[in-house]
C-alpha cells in the first residue's frame, strides 16, 4: 500500500521483559475494512491498545505506527487525545464494563462531542440523540439519560458505537466487537459497523478470533500468531487458498456448513507457545505439519505469494501436501 | 424509594432497642451500683435504701419496661452519684468531644483521601510505597501508643505543647494528630484500593480511547467510582465522632464524653452510661443511614435496586 491512513511497522511490545508484539506490520488504507484474527493472546488487541498509548505503563513499546505521516509512538499527550476518539476510535468485548456506569449514556456520548467537535448544551444533545438514532437505539430522546446498566448488552455496543463516531474518526477499531453478545445480535452489531463504514466512509479494523465474522465484513485479513502477523490475504483468497498453514488450520478447524454431520473437525496439535518461551525460528513449527530445519533458522518475514496475499513461511508454494488434510474434508 | 427509607428507619430503631437493652442487661450483670457507690463498707440499711431509691431492688424486667417507658417519654434517667439528668451530663460533654473529633475527621479526609488516590495514580512508585509504610505504620500503632509517643516528644521532650488538659486550643493539637492519623491511614489504604480496583476497570480504557485528557478520566470518570466504597468508611467515622475519643480522651484527661463514660463505667453509673450508649448507636446508625442514601446518589445501579426507577 503506497499511501495507507495508518502504517504499523516493526511494532513491539513487550510486559516486565516478555515479548508480546514481536515486529507487526501491517498497513490500514483510507476506508478499508482489514480484518485481525487469531487466538487469544496472539497480540491483535495489543496492537491496536499500543498503537494508541493505551497499555499500561510498564509495556515496552517500540517500532513506529504512523497516521497520517505523523508518528504515533512517543508523541505528546495533547497529540494522542485528539488521535483518539478524533482519528481513530476504539471499541471493545464487553460494552456492559467498558461503559462508566455512574454517568448517563447521553452524557458520554456527549463527552466525546465536546472533545472533538466542541460541541456543548442543546448542539451536544441533539447531536447525541442523533448518533443514538444512528446507531440503532430505539427511543434515543430517551434513552440518552438511562444509564448503562438500564441497557441490554447489545444497546451497550450500540452506544459504544455511537461514542465512537462522535469524533468522526477516521479509523474505528472494534476489538472484539461482538463476543460478549448474543449470537442474534452479534450479526445485527457487525451490519450495523458495515453499514455505518459505508455511510461515514471510515476504514474499520475488526479484531476478532472468528474467520466468518472477519471474511464477511471486511476486504483483507491479517491472522497473527504468536506476536507476528504470519499472513495478509483478501477475504476472498482466504477460504480458497489459504497460504500459510497456520491459516489453513484454522480453516479445517472450523466446522464445514456443507459438509457430512458426525465429521471430526481437525484440530491444530499442541498449544501456542508461551511468549516467555518461544521456540526458535518460526514459532509455529512445532504445531506445523510442514516442519522442516529450516524453519528454525529464522523468523520467516512476509513475502509475496499471490497478488494481494503474503506469508510468513519458508516453505510456500512447493510441491507440498495440503496441511492437516483440508483435502480430505 | 420510601418503602427503602422506611426500611431502614425500621433496622435503624431496632438496632439502637438491641444495644440499648444489652447495655442495660451487661451492665446489671456486671457489678452492683449500690456496692460501689456507697463503698462495701456502708452499712445494709444504707445499701438497701440506695437500691430502693434507684429502684433495684425490683425485678430485673420490671426496672427494663420502666427504663424503656421512661426514654419513650424522653427521660434518660438521673447519675446515681449526684442525681443530675445523664443526658445533661453527657450534653454538656459533647463539645469538648466534637472539639477533638471534628479537626480530626478533617484530618483524615484531608490527608487519607488525597494520599490514597496518589498512591494508586503513582502505584509501585517511590512515594507510593512511602504513603502505604506510612498508612500501614499508622493504623498499626494504636491510638494511646501514639498519643503517650507524641507526649514524650513534643510534650516532654520539646516542651512545645501541653501534655494534657483542655485550656486552650494548643491542648487540642496532640489528640487531634492521635486520632486523625490512624484515621488517614485506613482512609489512605481504602481509598487507595479503591482507586486501583477503578483504574482497571474496562470504563476507564475507553475514556482514554475516546481522548478524554488522563487528568480527566481520574477526575470525571474514576474518583466517582472510587467515592462509592470509599464513603463506606468515612461515614463508619463520622459515626464514631461521639465515642471514637475515649482512648485518647483519657490519655490526654480531655474531659469529653469518652472520659465521662469510662468514669461511668467503672462507678456503675447505669444511667449515665446508658444514655452516652443510646447517643453513640444513635450517631452509628444516623450516620450509617446517611451513607446508604449517599450509595444511591452516587451509584445508579442501586438508585434502580432500590425501585426508585430512573432520575
Amino acid at each position: 500500500m503506497d499511501d495507507p491512513l495508518v502504517r504499523i511497522s516493526g511494532l513491539r511490545v513487550a510486559f516486565d521483559g516478555v515479548p508480546v508484539l514481536r515486529g507487526v506490520d501491517l498497513a490500514v488504507g483510507a476506508g478499508e475494512a482489514v480484518g485481525v484474527v487469531g487466538e487469544s493472546g496472539c497480540g491483535k488487541s495489543v496492537t491496536w491498545l499500543a498503537a494508541l498509548g493505551l497499555l499500561p505503563g510498564k509495556a515496552r513499546v517500540t517500532g513506529s505506527v504512523v497516521l497520517d505521516g505523523q508518528e504515533l509512538l512517543g508523541a505528546p499527550m495533547p497529540v494522542l487525545d485528539r488521535v483518539r476518539g478524533g482519528q481513530i476510535a476504539m471499541i471493545f468485548q464487553d460494552p456492559a464494563s467498558s461503559l462508566n456506569p455512574v454517568h448517563r449514556i447521553g452524557r458520554q456520548v456527549g463527552e466525546a462531542l465536546r472533545l472533538h467537535r466542541g460541541m456543548d448544551g442543546a448542539a451536544a444533545r441533539a447531536e447525541t440523540r442523533r448518533l443514538l438514532d444512528q446507531v440503532g437505539i430505539p427511543d434515543a430522546g430517551n434513552r440518552m439519560d438511562a444509564y448503562p446498566h438500564e441497557l441490554s448488552g447489545g444497546q451497550n455496543q450500540r452506544v459504544m458505537i455511537a461514542m465512537a463516531l462522535a469524533g468522526r474518526p477516521r479509523l474505528l477499531v472494534a476489538d472484539e466487537p461482538t463476543t460478549a453478545l448474543d449470537v442474534t445480535i452479534q450479526a445485527q452489531i457487525l451490519d450495523l459497523l458495515a453499514t455505518l463504514r459505508a455511510e461515514t466512509g471510515m476504514a474499520l479494523v475488526l479484531i476478532s478470533h472468528d474467520l466468518g465474522v472477519v471474511a464477511e465484513t471486511c476486504d483483507r485479513v491479517a491472522v497473527m500468531y504468536a506476536g507476528l502477523v504470519i499472513e495478509e490475504v483478501s477475504s476472498a483468497r482466504l477460504f480458497d487458498a489459504p497460504a500459510h498453514p497456520y491459516t489453513q488450520g484454522l480453516l479445517s478447524a472450523l466446522p464445514p456448513l456443507d459438509g457430512l454431520p458426525r465429521q471430526h473437525l481437525a484440530a491444530i496439535p499442541g498449544s501456542v507457545p508461551e511468549p516467555r518461551a518461544l521456540p526458535p525460528g518460526c514459532a509455529f513449527g512445532p504445531r506445523c505439519p510442514r516442519h522442516a530445519s529450516l524453519c528454525d533458522e529464522q523468523v520467516p518475514p512476509l513475502v509475496d505469494v499471490a497478488p494481494g496475499q503474503r506469508a510468513a513461511c519458508r516453505i510456500l508454494g512447493a510441491d507440498v501436501p495440503p496441511a492437516f488434510g483440508l483435502a480430505a474434508a | 424509594m420510601l418503602r427503602f427509607i422506611a426500611g431502614r428507619l425500621l433496622r435503624a430503631a431496632l438496632t439502637i432497642v438491641m444495644v440499648v437493652t444489652f447495655a442495660f442487661v451487661v451492665l446489671r450483670l456486671s457489678g452492683d451500683p449500690a456496692l460501689l457507690i456507697l463503698s462495701v463498707d456502708a452499712p445494709p440499711e444504707a445499701v438497701a435504701a440506695f437500691r430502693e431509691a434507684w429502684g433495684l431492688d425490683r425485678p430485673l424486667w420490671v426496672q427494663y419496661f420502666s427504663y424503656f417507658g421512661a426514654i419513650l417519654q424522653g427521660d434518660l434517667g438521673q447519675s446515681m452519684r449526684d442525681g443530675r439528668d445523664a443526658i445533661d451530663l453527657v450534653a454538656e460533654r459533647i463539645p469538648a468531644t466534637l472539639a477533638l473529633t471534628l479537626p480530626a475527621l478533617a484530618l483524615k479526609v484531608g490527608i487519607g483521601i488525597p494520599a490514597g488516590v496518589y498512591a494508586a495514580l503513582h502505584r509501585n512508585s517511590a512515594t507510593d510505597r512511602v504513603v502505604m509504610v506510612m498508612a500501614v505504620a499508622g493504623f498499626a500503632v494504636p491510638s494511646f501508643v501514639l498519643g503517650l509517643l507524641l507526649v514524650l516528644v513534643f510534650a516532654v521532650q520539646l516542651g512545645w505543647l501541653p501534655s494534657g488538659g483542655q485550656d486552650s486550643w494548643r491542648h487540642a493539637i496532640l489528640p487531634v494528630i492521635t486520632l486523625g492519623i490512624g484515621g488517614a491511614a485506613v482512609l489512605a489504604r481504602f481509598t487507595r484500593s479503591a482507586m486501583l480496583e477503578v483504574l482497571g476497570q474496562p470504563y476507564i480504557r475507553t475514556a482514554s480511547a475516546k481522548g478524554v485528557p488522563w487528568r480527566a478520566v481520574v477526575r470525571g470518570h474514576a474518583l466517582p467510582n472510587a467515592a462509592i466504597p470509599t464513603v463506606t468508611i468515612v461515614g463508619f467515622m463520622v459515626g464514631s465522632l461521639i465515642a471514637g475519643a475515649v482512648v485518647v480522651e483519657s490519655v490526654f484527661s480531655w474531659p469529653g464524653v469518652g472520659r465521662l463514660l469510662v468514669v461511668a463505667v467503672s462507678n456503675r453509673d447505669l444511667a449515665v452510661v446508658q444514655c452516652v450508649l443510646l447517643l453513640v448507636a444513635a450517631t452509628m446508625v444516623t450516620s450509617n443511614f446517611i451513607v446508604d442514601l449517599l450509595y444511591g446518589v452516587l451509584d445508579p445501579r442501586l438508585r434502580t435496586a432500590r425501585g426508585g426507577g430512573k432520575g
